[in-house]
């Protein structure tokens, strides 16, 4: 039976180390268990006073208006909304990495699923807060919502890509958050089952919804996270194409472009992948996981780094090249005048773009860089300063320079309000994940045992035997077995 | 839910599990549950469980969710107060995928969840007795159930020599109750006849 499970010598092991199912338990809940560290203390407290300033020029922005934020009506989407757009796109990589590579049997995917979809979780929740906050007249915005009032009832737009981007936003947190904390449920239980203290027993006890492992509920939750993942790849790539609407659909220059979807989608991947190895290169070091986020690991969502940048950069000089064939004057006015033209007010910022995104990434086609932590450390903040700046040249170098000149916004400068703001999701993120790395095991549990058999290093190297075998040997001896 | 009593065999290895499976099924003793800290797959055919019906629940879920999102935007929009946008049609199904799509999707998955959650019996505050509390760390728990015909000591006998690493006779309450894991609230008088 557990030779059926076999898996080829040349994949390097997923889990490293002499470990037994007890162990595993032991290593991811330890760090769980464990008093929080002086260095934890210090990056949550910081956590905490960004979020404060955060939440201080929120409330600048709710008394004295959108003003604040230097927007005007030629700028009328400064960094609120890139920021929205950056962190939709980091909200990606979660999903994708606990969804699409479920369906794709990538087995790589257990020993970073469960970090990489609770940032998915806190980044949605911190996109969210840009197009909420600009709104202006934030305690009016429940007229999104489609229900029944008395101006009528007078509904939403249903045509309009903005409430698309409503319902995509609110299913997607939805659906992520259900299928992270389902996932969750048994490690709780773990946990629970573990606890000394009163608290802990109290807490996880609540918190894992009286999980028992039955074969039958197993049976169910197996079930259901296929179908989960199922459900959330075609959301996940729906998301970042509904927000690409919010400009293709637009008839400004420079965003008309019927290519926006699929170079979004890649970009939040691109993006995703980048903030998660941002996370995990310093989450395995300080927790101690170095033995089940491998190198291996930071290896492989290097190589989606480096398939995602260049998809991208093929993005970027497709649009390019069609905004000069296709001879509207005005599409390419935005492209060369507003961009490309480097003593154009923020030329700058498009060659920044390109060198982060499609130059800079191009060293990951080498192994040893790959391999890297350091390296990969700075490339994924690079390549996060890359992705806004693609926000930000879609966004102002489209729109600064209207069609009449005299609308002209050049140098449109935020201000410390709307900077305060874009700190503050970073303090609501970190807060988010300073706290989930304390009270949550950072590794799914019951996901590594799963596959500790197969491809756990111990277990791996006593399986090299079955290589020598010749095939019908295997045959003959497995032919009965019911792959279990 | 009655307590009922229980021989429960811990076993530390999925591979001698499931011959035990087997064996035990054979032998005709009727198995309560196996508990196991991780999805066993086959375990379940080698139970004699029967699939689940969650795919076609989240199906219905899905297209319950399909339908409402384009029954109500074609009301909204064309019967209950037509408004025109830039000329288009009022009736313009293109422009409402993606809604439909989001609601398809949502509805399926908080349906399923929930459906998940009534039929394992899975809530905040649930409390369900537990025959092993390794059993969500490294230990597979089969459990026994006793009827009038059971041999108690045969069926100890009978796990030991299937591989079961220690065997023990349990008193167990087979449902859940509102409580605590911090605190022993059970309100069952039959609880006092376990012990």
């Amino acid at each position: 039976m557990s030779l059926l499970r076999y898996e080829s010598q040349v994949r390097p092991p997923l889990v490293e180390g002499n470990k037994d199912y007890h162990q595993v338990t032991e290593d991811i809940c330890r760090p769980v268990e464990a008093k929080p560290s002086k260095l934890w203390w210090i990056g949550f407290l910081i956590s905490v006073a960004f979020l404060c300033f955060g939440i201080f020029s929120v409330c600048m922005e709710v008394t004295y208006g959108v003003g604040q934020w230097n927007l005007n009506k030629t700028t009328g989407w400064g960094w609120d909304i890139t920021n929205f757009v950056w962190w939709v796109g980091i909200g990606h990589a979660g999903t994708l990495i606990s969804a699409i590579l479920l369906l794709f049997r990538q087995g790589w995917r257990t020993g970073v699923n469960r970090a990489a979809e609770a940032m998915t979780i806190f980044a949605v929740m911190c996109a969210g807060q840009f197009p909420i906050w600009h709104m202006g007249r934030v305690w009016d915005a429940f007229f999104v919502l489609p229900y029944a009032n008395t101006r009528g009832p007078l509904w939403v737009n249903f045509n309009s890509p903005l409430l698309w981007d409503v319902f995509a936003i609110s299913t997607y947190f939805t659906v992520s958050l259900l299928f992270w904390y389902s996932g969750l449920l048994p490690d709780l239980a773990t946990l629970r089952d573990r606890a000394k203290l009163k608290w802990r027993k109290m807490f996880y006890g609540i918190a894992s919804f009286g999980w028992t492992g039955s074969t039958k509920h197993w049976q169910r939750h197996e079930a259901l996270s296929l179908v989960l993942a199922g459900l959330s790849t075609p959301l996940v790539l729906s998301v970042h194409t509904i927000v690409s609407f919010d400009f293709a659909t637009s008839v400004v220059p420079g965003w008309h472009t019927t290519i926006f979807p699929p170079y979004f989608v890649a970009g939040a991947i691109f993006s995703g992948f980048a903030m998660v190895q941002t996370l995990l290169v310093v989450t395995r070091r300080v927790l101690g996981l170095e033995e089940y986020i491998t190198i291996e690991h930071i290896d492989v969502m290097n190589k989606v780094i480096v398939l995602t940048g260049s998809i991208v950069g093929i993005a970027y000089l497709t649009e390019l090249f069609i905004a000069w064939y296709s001879h509207v004057p005005y599409e390419w006015f935005a492209f060369k005048e507003n961009r490309v033209n480097l003593n154009s007010p923020y030329g700058w910022s498009y060659y920044l773009m390109m060198g982060c995104n499609v130059l800079s990434p191009q060293i990951f086609w080498f192994r040893k860089m790959r391999r890297n932590l350091l390296l990969t450390f700075f490339m994924s903040i690079l390549v996060n300063i890359g992705m806004w700046f693609e926000r930000f040249v879609i966004i102002v170098t489209s729109v600064y320079r209207d069609y009449l000149p005299s609308s002209w916004s050049t140098y449109y400068r935020p201000t410390i309000w709307e900077v305060g703001f874009y700190l503050g999701t970073f303090g609501l993120f970190f807060t988010c994940y300073f706290l989930f790395s304390k009270f949550f095991p950072v590794i799914a549990v019951a996901e590594i045992k799963h596959i500790l058999k197969r491809s756990g290093e111990n277990y791996k190297s006593k399986m090299d035997v079955v290589e020598k075998e010749t095939f019908d040997d295997f045959a003959h001896e497995h032919a009965h077995d019911h792959g279990a | 839910m009655p307590v009922k009593k229980f021989v429960v065999g811990n076993f530390d290895d999925e591979a001698v599990l499931f011959p035990a499976v087997k064996k035990v099924r054979r032998a005709g003793y009727k198995i309560h549950d196996v508990f196991t800290p991780f999805p066993i797959h086959g375990l379940d055919k080698e139970l004699g469980l029967r699939d689940t019906s969650l795919h076609v629940a989240g199906f219905i879920y899905g297209i319950t969710g399909t339908a409402t999102a384009v029954g109500f935007i074609t009301w909204a929009l064309t019967l209950d107060w037509a408004l025109n946008f830039g000329g288009k049609p009022y009736f313009s199904l293109p422009a409402w995928i993606p809604i439909t799509f989001e609601l398809t999707v949502l509805f399926a998955s908080v349906g399923m969840v929930l459906t998940f959650c009534w039929l394992c019996q899975l809530a905040p505050f649930v409390k369900k007795d537990h025959f092993n509390p390794r059993s969500t760390d490294d230990t597979f728990v089969m459990a026994l159930e006793c009827t009038a015909k059971t041999n108690e000591q045969d069926a100890i006998n009978f796990l030991n020599s299937v591989g079961a690493k220690d065997v023990s006779v349990q008193y167990r309450e087979t449902g859940w109750w509102l409580g605590r894991y911090d605190k022993d609230n059970m309100k069952f008088e039959k609880r006092e006849l376990a012990h």
